[in-house]
């Protein structure tokens, strides 16, 4: 298989290590959730281009298609995703609070009043 | 009749309980009967499909009659049996105790929820264990941890905030990972049901996919069971979670996750052979090693008890892994009873420490003074528990040692052995310093007068005690349970 | 009265004794009515079960599993029958000193000091009892944690180190290495019973053997075997009564009871013989002995001293375990006995002496004996019996112990004993010397109103000196009980 071929993964991958880095590297908390939501998109990436057939369809049993995509993991993307914006959205409810409880979301401001206390 | 519908009514009665508590909401007492009378249905389903499964072997249930692997199958085995009791059994005892607990540590405004997000990551959890379906695993899984977020987020230090925003980036890196790893299972072998993947990776086990799967898999899971050194969310999560919360899920979100882990790698991927064809023992011997020397070292300089409590979960988690890495039935045993142990032993600690909190409002060290004599009875649960983290005999924890340390000699690694017990000592030194405290320093001058607390945190307390001297007593129960699952497990799960 | 019932009803006396003592805390006089009367009930069980023994019966109890196949289980033996009668009828006698002791001296928590004694005493003979190594161990550690309450009764900052050092060092052998011995010898031998003759011989190799005799001989730390005897001089902070029958009876002997159990009835004496380790830890036994006795004769605080001259003593009795032949394993056994009653008068006389004088440095006892003649007396036929003169009992353990060494062609050893019976001489007889023919010293605070103390304390002190001059002359019982260890 050449690189072409591929491609799809390869985008996956990029933006796996992209979203994962912002997790990482940036220290304020709704960049980090940006990141995690790149993170979880490359995911669905991966899954949706695992079951898609050059030429398929979606799997209705219909004279003159011969090939199909598999639905599965659409399915379970459709799931994962639900999942991806439920985290999204604990994790902005936490971040109010915290900005309530702390009136920053910069990650090192946060532990240096953590440390003080 | 109904008993067929057991294995997936497990699931079903604490997933309805969890919006009837949230419509109760102006009513706290109720939302607390409801998700009481919830774990404890749970608990008398798991103890019969215990029994059945002893009786008659392994329970399959279809979902919805579909037939596997197309539908989603519930497979009760022993291995998940066992752990179904483990979490049903702690959720019914905290659950008792939470009443009182949760009032004075939870805003008032908020206790509706606890008792709804406690009925939902019940479900979660004993979904985990029940399935037969990797990806239905994970729905679980992320169920059981958005409400752990949830529970978790409840405490009332402010930095419980923080923890569980930690957790939530952890977590869900954790649970991207997982479902990375069954994305690769699938490509490779295009099923889901366990067993079916069980029987189709060995004609493609030697391929690129099917060993970063493998990783993928183990990281995800680790970061959930918090194996050094992913367990920095821990430490902090576990300790400005409320005390209910922190027995709950101390003595269950862990195990589950180590649960899936035994799952993954000798139903899935077929059981030992990994461990020859990978450094997968390499590995994990030497991270859980690490975590059992690191957890405990840092426990020992905790001034927060909680926090010393959530390290040396951290180490204890070591103990499991390296049971499962040995990947010997007697290792095997061991991880699993020590699973078992470390459950109700934890989950005896956190519920003193929630006892502590109730009358002092803190959980410092240093705030202990002289409460062996104002909480005789509490303080003496934390003796008994603490003893039984060190290991001494007619306690559970000399049972997990025992068997983990036959295994080690068993395979002729007595450096390990020696590790292990090496490592148990440590306990001493940090139960003990706590010990120190309590008892041989005087009460502060101008000290608010404390009494013992309430018979309802108290008797859920010693039940937990209690029991984690019985089945040190009697250990042969769950040695035949742990030993039969084990034997399962290595001869492929089949 | 089956022997296996009297067996559990000796145990279960002590326990319900505790539940007693603690419901009847708040009345002290009936409080230690029931000390005395559980103390005496279960001396008079023990003492039942001896014709049974002596007549070659080995009673056995066996309880539920513990783990599969390893049940606890009871089996009594000469050996543990001897230890038990002794522990149970100095309970007796330290009950009656403590009376006087822990009121003389005005004790807090007295409650508590007696529930915990009684749980002590319960594991000691629990030890005393134990069938196999799991029964063993798991009455060892109850008979470790249950006397840390005992060792740090004062909750003063020294109690608290000592306590420290105490369960440290208990435990960290105790897991480090017994319990990894126990683990090994179960998975070479495949059962963890007591056995005539042994479990080992023949499953593992002669090194494999050798480690795991180190293991248990350092392991089980109650025996005081240098380098691990530090616990037992940190743990003279308790209460005298505690140092008198927990570290010089109960807790001690369980120890070296323990290490002379293993040698004989897990790996037989036959198999120790001949490995080559057993001699190694004969020289650790002796070298304790002699460098014990070298500390204790710079220690100036009584108990201190007294705690040095046991990790001494107790290491004759390992010596005998590892010489390995009938004699010496007998000599060891008796002197379990004999210096239980020698070290027990010098414990009682000591704490005697801190209730009547509130003294407890050895330079500033002189003379006390013209104000407390009785208990600087007894304290003299303690010294002559630890030293091992006639007519005292522990002339006797030490003759056959030096007749074992003979026997096993270690000279050497013979020396040994007797360069140590010198040094005793030489760091117990001044006390007794001095208090009654050195002038007292004139500092204040001294002489006016000294007498001596509580009666209860005089006549347990009096008693026990009296044990060991009847010792020696009717040692046969004891010498006859224990020779039943090899009668098959």
């Amino acid at each position: 298989m050449q690189f072409p071929g591929l491609f799809n993964y390869w985008i996956a991958i990029v933006l796996m290590m992209a979203g994962f880095y912002m997790v990482m590297a940036h220290g304020n908390l709704i960049k980090k959730i940006v990141g995690l939501n790149v993170f979880q998109v490359s995911v669905f990436v991966f899954y949706i281009s695992m079951s898609k057939i050059k030429g398929g369809t979606a799997p209705i049993l219909e004279p003159g298609f011969e090939v199909y995509s598999n639905p599965l993991p659409s399915v379970l993307i459709l799931t994962a995703i639900v999942v991806g914006v439920a985290t999204t959205a604990l994790a902005l409810a936490l971040i109010v609070r915290i900005h309530d409880a702390y009136g920053t979301i910069e990650e090192d401001e946060i532990n240096a009043q953590e440390s003080e206390s | 009749m109904i008993s067929v519908h057991f294995p997936v009514l497990l699931v079903l009665v604490p997933l309805i309980a969890a919006p009837i508590c949230l419509l109760l909401r102006p009513l706290p007492g109720a939302t607390w009967a409801i998700a009481t009378a919830a774990s404890w249905f749970c608990l008398y389903v798991t103890v019969s499909l215990l029994f059945r499964v002893l009786d008659s072997g392994t329970i399959s249930y279809l979902l919805g009659n579909w037939a596997a692997p197309w539908g989603i199958e519930y497979r009760i085995d022993l291995l998940n049996a066992f752990v179904l009791v483990i979490i049903a059994a702690i959720g019914a005892v905290v659950m008792p105790y939470a009443r009182a607990s949760v009032t004075r540590e939870v805003s008032p405004r908020r206790i509706y929820l606890f008792y709804t997000m406690f009925c939902l990551n019940l479900a979660g959890l004993l979904g985990i264990a029940a399935t037969g379906d990797a990806f239905n695993l994970f729905v679980f899984l992320e169920i059981s941890a958005f409400s752990g977020y949830t529970l978790i987020s409840l405490g009332r230090d402010r930095r419980a905030l923080t923890a569980t925003y930690r957790y939530v980036l952890m977590g869900t890196v954790g649970a991207t990972f997982y479902v990375i790893g069954i994305g690769m299972l699938y490509m490779m072998t295009g099923t889901l049901n366990m067993m079916d993947l069980a029987a189709r990776i060995p004609a493609v086990a030697q391929t690129r996919t099917i060993h970063a799967a493998l990783a993928f898999l183990t990281v995800g899971v680790g970061l959930k069971l918090a194996m050094f050194p992913l367990h920095t969310w821990l430490p902090n999560a576990y300790t400005f979670a409320p005390s209910a919360v922190t027995a709950f899920l101390a003595s269950t979100a862990t195990k589950v996750a180590v649960y899936v882990l035994i799952r993954m790698y000798f139903t899935v991927f077929g059981g030992a052979e990994i461990f020859e064809m990978f450094p997968v023992r390499e590995t994990l011997m030497v991270l859980a090693l690490a975590g059992m020397f690191a957890g405990s070292f840092v426990a020992i300089f905790q001034e927060n008890c909680k926090r010393m409590l959530a390290y040396s979960s951290v180490a204890q988690v070591g103990y499991m892994v390296l049971g499962i890495s040995f990947a010997t039935v007697t290792g095997l045993a061991g991880g699993m009873i020590h699973l078992f142990n470390h459950a109700l032993m934890k989950c005896a600690l956190f519920l003193v420490m929630g006892c502590i909190f109730y009358r002092i409002s803190s959980v410092k060290i240093a705030d202990m003074a002289g409460l062996g004599k104002r909480m005789p009875l509490t303080m003496a649960a934390f003796v008994v528990a603490g003893l039984s983290l060190i290991g001494v005999p007619a306690t559970v924890g000399f049972v997990s040692k025992w068997y983990l340390v036959l295994a080690a000699l068993e395979k002729g690694w007595w450096p390990i052995a020696a590790l292990i017990v090496a490592s148990s000592l440590l306990a001493v030194i940090y139960i003990w310093r706590v010990v120190e405290v309590a008892y041989f320093r005087p009460v502060p001058e101008g000290a608010p007068e404390v009494t013992e607390a309430p018979l309802s945190l108290l008797v859920p307390t010693w039940i937990m005690v209690l029991a984690s001297v019985y089945f040190g007593i009697d250990a042969s129960r769950t040695f035949e349970v742990a030993h039969a699952a084990a034997t399962l497990l290595i001869g492929g799960g089949k | 009265m089956s022997p296996q019932v009297t067996m559990q009803l000796a145990l279960a006396a002590p326990l319900l004794g505790t539940v007693l003592i603690v419901l009847t805390g708040h009345r002290p006089n009936l409080r230690e009515t029931v000390t005395l009367v559980t103390a005496a009930v279960m001396f008079l069980l023990v003492a039942s079960l001896v014709p049974e023994v002596m007549a070659g019966g080995r009673p056995e109890v066996v309880f539920g599993n513990m783990l599969p196949g390893l049940p606890i289980a009871l089996k009594l033996e000469p050996l543990g029958m001897t230890f038990a009668l002794i522990a149970s009828f100095l309970w007796i006698v330290t009950s009656i000193y403590a009376i006087g002791y822990m009121r003389g001296h005005h004790e807090q928590n007295q409650t508590q000091f007696y529930a915990f004694f009684a749980v002590a005493l319960f594991s000691a003979v629990f030890v005393a009892f134990s069938g196999n190594l799991l029964t063993l161990f798991l009455a060892y550690e109850i008979l470790s944690v249950s006397t840390y309450p005992l060792v740090t009764h004062h909750r003063t900052p020294e109690a608290k180190r000592g306590g420290r050092v105490y369960l440290g060092i208990l435990l960290t052998t105790s897991i480090g290495f017994f319990l990894f011995a126990i683990v090994w010898t179960w998975l070479a031998a495949g059962t963890l019973d007591f056995t005539d003759g042994g479990i080992l011989s023949g499953k593992v190799s002669d090194t494999v053997a050798g480690v795991l005799l180190a293991l248990y001989v350092f392991g089980i730390g109650k025996a005081a075997v240098m380098p691990f005897h530090r616990w037992l001089p940190a743990a003279m902070v308790a209460p005298t009564p505690v140092s008198a029958l927990l570290h010089a009876v109960a807790v001690v002997k369980a120890g070296v009871f323990s290490v002379v159990k293993v040698a004989v009835y897990v790996f037989g004496v036959d198999f120790l013989h001949s490995l080559a380790a057993s001699e190694w830890l004969q020289y650790a036994a002796a070298a304790t002995i002699l460098l014990a006795s070298l500390v204790a004769m710079t220690k100036d605080n009584l108990k201190a001293r007294l705690a040095y001259s046991t990790v001494s003593q107790l290491s004759y009795i390992v010596l005998g375990a590892m010489l390995a032949t009938e004699i010496s394993v007998v000599g060891g056994g008796m002197h379990i006995a004999m210096h239980a009653f020698g070290k027990i008068t010098l414990f009682f006389c000591a704490g005697a002496i801190l209730v009547a004088a509130h003294k407890t440095e050895i330079s500033q006892m002189r003379g006390i004996g013209r104000v407390m003649p009785i208990t600087t007396f007894a304290f003299l036929i303690g010294s002559l019996s630890i030293i091992g003169l006639p007519p005292f009992g522990g002339m006797w353990s030490k003759w056959y112990l030096a007749l074992g060494a003979l026997d096993a062609g270690k000279q050497a050893m013979v020396a040994v004993l007797m360069i140590s019976s010198l040094l005793n001489i030489a760091y117990l007889l001044p006390i007794p010397i001095r208090g009654f023919f050195c002038e007292p010293d004139d500092n204040p605070g001294h002489g006016a109103g000294v007498q001596e103390a509580p009666w209860p304390c005089v006549l347990a002190l009096s008693v026990s000196a009296v044990g060991c001059i009847v010792l020696f002359f009717f040692p046969e019982p004891v010498y006859n009980l224990l020779a039943g260890m090899f009668a098959r």
